[in-house]
């Protein structure tokens, strides 16, 4: 299978390690990864914040390059769902209300392309520490991604998976609200990451790399030794 | 224009574009998915719901279960004279001395069985007497065995403040009127009334309570302290 | 002066970093959350009841006219007076007329976030009348002269020490700790005000339009007594409240009872057909129903988010949100807080004035995914903003937007930023959470990742 790799704008910029543990794990399951240079951001900061033209400015062209696509694997839940979900609403009535449409049902977030796309969910990989997963709020319910990532973690050898309470908990990252709202968002992120400390893992793992920026910028504030980590890096890992 | 013509255009105007149906939302994915309700009778969605027991036997197994957890004192007996044996004995460890009931036969017999002074609501009251005595006894209209409720109306459990003034209600009820939920209850009380309703249909489901302090229980925040339902 | 998102923001900040009310609200919310799910599983299915639930709200909003109308008639053939009222200023007015006519002195109030809505208890005092709350929780706020801090949990933000000092002050009781005796201690200041009151006001949970009756969920029995003692009888309920049938209820009771307070159901859900009947041994003589409009027809009339008048006010939504949890019901400025006043209140209060409030959520939807009658809670919070920026864009957002998509579109500027974001990081590091730092609204609290010798599309193109 040819898969188009989406890598947005903060995981290129910022956490390159996760878009490149994904081609290497897709590579090695024998796919074709290309990952095309325009694409480069969903448009979900002018979406979120109520700027729907200037959010087609950026997404328009990304939907035209995705048109020919086979499948479209992203590597965070909540621009999965900004593809998945939001376009066909940002573009209904316009010329690409179709395009949006058919590109939808193409659309698959990481963890959950492997586990319920292809049904793999032993890559062999081996992370021998105690770690605890947060569930990405638009990953969760927008696009009802609940044991992809837990079934893949399962499979890793030696790893310790435990359960915070809360685990459902928004972190309070939520895009643009993080700098709008930065007092809301940091309480909501303190409570998380006390929720985590909790569970006494080493490592908070995420499908989500937007989440994980926020837990961590707070986590090295506060000096804790907890760390974060997106499951494809775990996966990764041999 | 009245007041209500003037809202009734209002509503009409703002109904002229239909709106999506509901739930058409959550077919994405995110959310579990679900049967749909459409055109059905509300009774289809009974199934649904926490189940109230097939058999009677069930059913009060249902009924004391839900009713318990929410501190009615239930009390299923053999007969009449056992529960009125029942009621003598709660007389005499509460110390009643007064009584207040209505005239219907089952709570009247069970008011005089106590040998106290009884005040009767059916005619009017003194409310500062009603208020003073130790326990209300009423009827009822139904027991519902899926949520532990006790339905009374204003005719069946001699007036409005007869069931919430005494600090202690004590219902009679018997074994007939027990049925498997809600559904089945409001039925009944359609039934009953066809549509010439009491001005009051009351749910109770336990003693007055309360959780606005630190969300810890207490009872008799304004109504009853103590609930208790007497079957046979 | 100040405006309502300034307000917002400065409270915000408080309440945020006060880790007493983040200890209690999380502490109770998840004892909440704890008996809800425990009384979500005892149904059959929860999804399917849910929707049902939704269906049955949709077509009673869709057909509300009809609804509306069979249910004032049918509680005027039964002696209840119906008033329609189209804003505050005319409901309170009509409320305020009864009461007069009555010459009444003292009123005992139930739980009514309607009349919250229109200020009643004000206006109430205002024209001289003594107005007693007897829902406890609304009580003690009373007493603090405080807006309620929840829709159902009006004094959950206060402990039971709190309450001690406020009962001390207010009411010159003997202090203690005990919940049941401060309890007790409200039950006897307000045993004699439902005896005495002439008129007792009450909010409604329903309007069954089939057998035109008002529905009335409560766990204390004051509404009870409300309904019971006075001589009139005022209910005050907005005109979404309605339901088709009275076996609706049937579904709707432990609905509200599971999503609100995880309860098996309430303890006393009472229906009210009229006053007093021939008959009838008790009960007000008169009966009056004020219908509140004040702009639901507004949002009525946008059908994009018409099903955020389904709501049965069951409070679920606040309880699992992570916004109310950390800045608490006070905040929002609001009679109807969380997600659903953040959704209603800008339709009801102005777009432009109230906007703030659906701009901060990170939209996780927990509330959508914990309403009873699947309001589609946290996309609505996405649609008033794409209202609210088409109404009024703001001039630098826009900019900033445009800017954004002028780069992210050409690979080359793309790329020419990366390099200067990382060229520049060690002059971002020197002025780190300083009031020079173009992003402190996130380093005040939050450290930035450090960036990466190499972005990933670099790394690709040197693959290849
Ligand atoms: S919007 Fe839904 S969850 Fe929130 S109060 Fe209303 S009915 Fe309850």
């Amino acid at each position: 299978m040819t898969v188009t790799l989406f890598i947005p704008c903060f995981v290129d910029s910022l956490y390159p390690g996760v878009g490149i543990s994904m081609v290497r794990i897709l590579e090695r399951l024998g796919h074709r990864v290309v990952c095309p240079e325009e694409i480069a951001c969903c448009g979900q900061p002018a979406f979120n914040s109520g700027y729907w033209p200037e959010a087609r400015e950026v997404a328009g062209p990304v939907l035209r390059r995705l048109q020919d696509a086979e499948v479209v694997v992203i590597a965070s839940g909540s621009c999965g769902a900004m593809l998945k979900v939001f376009y066909p609403q940002l573009f209904a009535e316009t010329a690409q209300a179709e395009a949006a449409k058919a590109l939808s049902p193409k659309v698959w977030e990481f963890s959950s392309f492997l586990a319920d796309k292809l049904g793999v969910t032993d890559l062999g990989a081996r992370f021998p520490a105690k770690v605890t997963f947060h569930d990405g709020c638009h990953g969760l319910r927008e696009l009802g991604i609940k044991t992809a990532p837990r079934r893949l973690l399962e499979k890793v050898q030696g790893l310790e998976l435990v359960e915070m309470a809360d685990a459902e908990t928004c972190c309070g990252f939520g895009g643009t609200f993080s700098a709008k709202f930065p007092m809301i968002s940091t309480a909501m992120g303190e409570v998380k990451c006390a929720g985590a400390a909790e569970t006494g893992a080493d490592y908070i793992v995420s499908n989500d790399s937007s989440c994980l920026m926020h837990v961590q910028g707070l986590l090295s504030r506060q000096g804790s030794p907890i760390k974060t980590l997106h499951l494809a890096e775990i996966l990764a890992q041999r | 224009m009245t007041g209500r013509e003037k809202i009734l255009g209002r509503i009409r105007e703002a109904l002229t574009v239909p709106a999506p149906h509901p739930g058409a939302h959550d077919a994405h994915g995110g959310q579990a998915p679900h049967t749909s309700f459409k055109g059905r009778p509300v009774h289809v969605a009974r199934g649904w719901m926490p189940p109230g027991g097939d058999t009677f036997e069930e059913q009060v197994v249902r009924f004391r279960a839900a009713s318990t957890e929410l501190k009615t004192d239930f009390r299923f007996v053999g007969s009449r004279d056992e529960a009125f044996t029942e009621l003598a004995r709660i007389r005499d460890t509460e110390g009643w001395k007064s009584v207040a009931t209505h005239r219907a036969e089952q709570p009247s017999a069970a008011a005089a069985s106590l040998g106290l002074p009884v005040i009767h609501t059916d005619e009017g009251y003194d409310v500062d007497a009603l208020e003073s005595c130790d326990v209300g006894i009423s009827g009822c209209d139904v027991l519902v065995a899926q949520t532990g409720t006790v339905v009374v109306t204003n005719r069946s459990a001699g007036g409005r403040a007869l069931s919430v003034l005494p600090p202690h209600h004590v219902v009679v009820a018997t074994r007939d009127q027990l049925v498997r939920d809600l559904t089945a209850a409001f039925a009944r009380v359609q039934e009953t009334y066809g549509t010439g309703y009491p001005s009051m249909i009351s749910f109770i489901t336990g003693p007055s309570r309360t959780g606005d302090i630190e969300r810890i229980l207490v009872l008799g925040a304004h109504g009853p302290k103590k609930l208790t339902v007497l079957c046979w | 002066m100040t405006t309502h998102v300034q307000d917002f923001l400065a409270q915000a900040r408080v309440v945020t970093r006060d880790l007493r009310h983040r200890g209690l609200i999380q502490t109770a919310l998840r004892k909440y959350e704890t008996a809800r799910d425990r009384k979500k599983a005892a149904f059959n299915d929860w999804q399917s009841a849910r929707q049902a639930a939704a269906e049955t709200k949709w077509d009673a909003i869709n057909h509300l006219d009809t609804y509306l109308a069979e249910f004032a008639d049918k509680m005027e053939a039964r002696g209840t007076q119906v008033h329609w009222a189209g804003n505050a200023a005319e409901a309170r007015e009509i409320i305020l007329g009864i009461i007069r006519s009555k010459g009444a002195r003292s009123i005992i109030k139930s739980k009514a976030m309607t009349a919250e809505e229109i200020h009643l208890n004000d206006a109430m005092e205002k024209a001289g009348y003594e107005v007693v709350e007897s829902d406890l929780g609304e009580f003690i706020v009373q007493l603090r002269h405080e807006p309620p801090y929840h829709i159902v949990f009006p004094a959950m933000h206060l402990t039971r020490d709190d309450i001690n000092e406020l009962f001390q002050k207010e009411l010159g009781s003997a202090s203690t700790r005990e919940p049941e005796e401060l309890t007790m201690i409200a039950r006897r200041a307000l045993r004699r005000k439902y005896i005495t009151a002439d008129v007792g006001i009450t909010g409604a949970n329903f309007a069954i339009a089939e057998t035109g009756m008002i529905s009335i969920t409560e766990n204390e029995g004051n509404a009870r007594l409300t309904a019971a003692l006075p001589k009139t009888m005022i209910t005050l309920v907005g005109i979404e409240k309605v339901l088709p049938k009275l076996e609706d209820l049937a579904l709707f009771l432990p609905m509200l009872a599971t999503a609100g307070a995880g309860q098996t159901i309430t303890g006393y859900n009472t229906m009210y057909g009229g006053p007093r009947q021939p008959g009838e041994c008790d009960g007000p003589e008169e009966y009056h129903v004020v219908l509140l409009d004040n702009r639901r027809t507004e949002l009525l009339a946008d059908p994009e988010q018409r099903d955020a008048l389904h709501c049965i006010r069951c409070g679920a939504c606040l309880n699992v949100c992570p916004i109310f949890k950390n800045v608490g019901g006070h905040t929002y400025g609001t009679t109807y807080s969380g997600p659903v006043g953040s959704v209603i209140t800008p339709h009801l209060r102005g777009l432009q004035d109230w906007k703030h409030l659906s701009g901060s959520s990170s939209l996780c939807g927990a509330c959508t995914e914990a309403c009873p009658v699947k309001i589609d809670l946290h996309h609505h919070l996405l649609r008033n903003r794409r209202n609210a920026a088409f109404g009024e864009p703001s001039f630098f957002e826009r900019l900033a937007y445009r800017l954004f998509a002028f780069v992210i579109n050409r690979p080359g500027l793309y790329r020419f930023a990366k390099e200067a974001g990382r060229l520049t990081e060690p002059l971002q590091k020197l002025i780190r959470n300083t009031p020079l730092d173009p992003a402190r609204a996130w380093t005040g609290s939050r450290d930035l990742p450090p960036m990466p010798e190499q972005s990933f599309k670099e790394w690709w193109e040197e693959r290849r």
